[in-house]
């Protein structure tokens, strides 16, 4: 059986707790809104971007632990990587949450592994997830509000 | 099937008068002598849906076993008994709303098609541009937005009734929205989202006073209060059958015989005329006018066994039962360092919402999931409330005839361990 400490780990509670990169950031390249009805939970997501490298990420917004450590944990994970290694992380970080039987790159993913538990609660997937569906959207310069739903 | 469904007279729920034998009644519910995550299940999400006895589940299973049968179509044995059986869950709900008349029940899917009924009549052909609904500021959305598309649809406007900041609807306010504008009030009677009961007599009277019919959304009120249709003097009370014991898929909208009569027909099809031609059609009275096609003959069957096995354990004393839950929830989660209560009116029933400071209410939700306790976390199709209190989701448990002081105790057990997991 799982435990719910499986899910709440000691990185997450403390990325809730005192979420980094947390504000806004004007001007900047990149900007995108996420939004989950379900528990409506808000996030605006702020990047600079130059050349091909992602200079800084910042983030303003409402949610539970796990879309607020998410969301923090991504920034940090982001800045310094090129679009292509961003793309990459989505990639990995989606298998880690969804896929019944993950092929986790531990090396890429690295504190990002912290939300390895979440694959055992599935009504909280979306929580997780939001911030890269976010960040998706902001790169790819999408001008509708992404939705979970 | 199964063998939970063998009945056993030993487990009958205690009868009116009796003391009220919660432990008893329990077991006339297969489903709560389940665990949950190796706990045993607390279930505090009957808002959503309440479980259902095995009377209930007899019954559908008689019917499919022994009696099944489209209805009012053969004029053989099975297809008469199969009518009889439906015609007598109408009665049961008729008896049970204290209805005039039987053929003032049309079954529906649930209360949110009970009022798209209602709206789309509206919509198609009693409002024109410049008339107005008045919604309350505390429905569920289902109570909203049929309104708004028929508003779109007749190009009507929309009024809103608020309510204060304990969640108590501004009667007051009412005297100002009504007009001769005025075409319909839609109203809940329990608040799904902050368990309000409304003082339906009130507002239905001084909405009758201006000539303009209500329609109640009695989807809360219908497992927690004793409802006198006629008493209340609604024009459409509507609700769902799996709210109150029965099963998902049915449900009923109430209206008096003129009310119903001057709406259009909602769906064409069989069953809902007198002749059809290709030169004209003429519909047939109530009920049959509003029930086109096959109905949930199952699942009505199902919901008059499931107002009878209310009727046997008794409103009034479910009613009382439950306000003893919610007292002595008030006071556990009172005790709760950080809770807020989310409406605080004084007459509620059945839900009682809230918060806790610096922690969302869907990990509360999943920390007491892990310890088999089910509550809801959300806005609870009441986005207009969860603005109203400047949240954007609170946790909610509400409560049925089953539930059990020692259940609200695991409540706040569990809630004072939530803050331990999370260290917000
Ligand atoms: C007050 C209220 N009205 C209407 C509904 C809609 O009921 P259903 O989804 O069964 O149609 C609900 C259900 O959540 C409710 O709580």
């Amino acid at each position: 059986m799982t435990d719910i400490a499986d899910l709440y780990q000691e990185l997450i509670l403390d990325h809730n707790a005192r979420p980094r990169n947390n504000g806004t950031l004007t001007p900047c390249s990149h900007q995108a809104e996420g939004y989950n009805p379900l528990c409506g939970d808000t996030l605006t997501l702020y990047l600079q971007v130059e050349g091909d490298i992602i200079r800084d990420v910042k983030f303003v917004g409402s949610g539970c632990a796990i879309s607020t450590a998410s969301t923090s944990l991504m920034t940090t994970a982001l800045k310094g990587k090129t679009l292509a290694q961003a793309e990459s992380l989505y990639r990995a970080f989606h298998e880690l949450v969804t896929s019944e039987s993950p092929r986790a790159d531990e090396a890429l993913l690295g504190k990002l592994m912290a939300f390895a538990g979440v694959r055992e609660f599935p009504s909280r997937v979306k929580c997780a997830t939001l911030a890269w569906h976010t960040l998706e959207a902001a790169l790819h310069a999408r001008k509708e509000p992404v939705s979970t739903e | 099937m199964s063998a939970l469904l063998v009945s056993d007279h030993s487990e009958a729920p205690p009868v009116n008068n009796a003391v009220y034998d919660v432990a008893r009644l329990r077991r006339a519910f297969p489903i709560l002598g389940r665990e949950v995550h190796g706990h045993p299940l607390t279930y505090l999400d009957n808002a959503a849906t309440t479980q259902k006895p095995k009377a209930v589940l007899e019954a559908i299973e008689h019917h499919y076993i022994h009696e099944c049968a489209n209805v009012h179509r053969g004029a053989y044995w099975l297809s008469e008994k199969a009518s009889e059986q439906y015609e007598q869950a109408r009665k049961d709900v008729a008896r049970f709303i204290h209805a005039a008349h039987a053929k003032e029940i049309i079954f529906v899917r649930g209360a949110t098609e009970a009022i798209n009924l209602v709206a789309a009549g509206f919509g198609r052909s009693l409002l024109k541009p410049g008339d107005e609904i008045i919604v309350s500021e505390m429905e569920h959305h289902s109570n909203i937005v049929p309104w708004q598309m028929c508003a779109e649809q007749s190009g009507a406007g929309i009024k809103v009734l608020p309510f204060d900041d304990r969640g108590v609807l501004q009667v007051a306010e009412l005297e100002r929205l009504l007009s001769a504008r005025t075409k319909l009030l839609a109203v809940t009677h329990v608040s799904n989202a902050l368990g309000t009961v409304n003082p339906l007599k009130e507002i239905i009277t001084q909405a009758h006073a201006h000539g303009v019919p209500v329609l109640v959304d009695g989807a809360q009120a219908i497992p927690h209060l004793p409802v006198d249709v006629v008493t209340l003097d609604a024009d459409y009370y509507v609700f769902s059958g799996h709210k109150v014991y029965g099963p998902t898929g049915i449900g009923v909208l109430y209206g008096k015989r003129e009310a119903l009569e001057r709406l259009p027909p909602y769906q064409g099809g069989g069953d809902m005329i007198r002749t059809v031609s290709f030169e004209k059609t003429t519909y047939a009275p109530l009920p049959a006018r509003f029930e086109a096609g096959t109905p949930d003959i199952a699942g009505a069957i199902g919901l008059g066994a499931a107002l009878r096995f209310v009727e046997s354990v008794g409103v009034e004393a479910i009613s009382r039962h439950e306000a003893m839950l919610m007292a002595e929830a008030k006071q556990v989660l009172s005790d709760i360092p950080g809770l807020r209560l989310i409406g605080t009116a004084p007459h509620r029933a059945g839900v009682i919402s809230f918060t806790l400071d610096k922690v969302h209410p869907h990990d509360m939700a999943t920390i007491l999931d892990r310890q088999g306790i089910a509550v809801r976390a959300g806005h609870h199709c009441a986005q207009p409330v969860m603005k109203h209190f400047g949240v954007p989701a609170t946790a909610r448990a509400s409560f049925a005839m089953y539930n059990t002081l020692a259940e609200v105790q695991a409540l706040g057990a569990a809630l004072r361990h939530v803050r331990e997991v999370l260290r917000p």
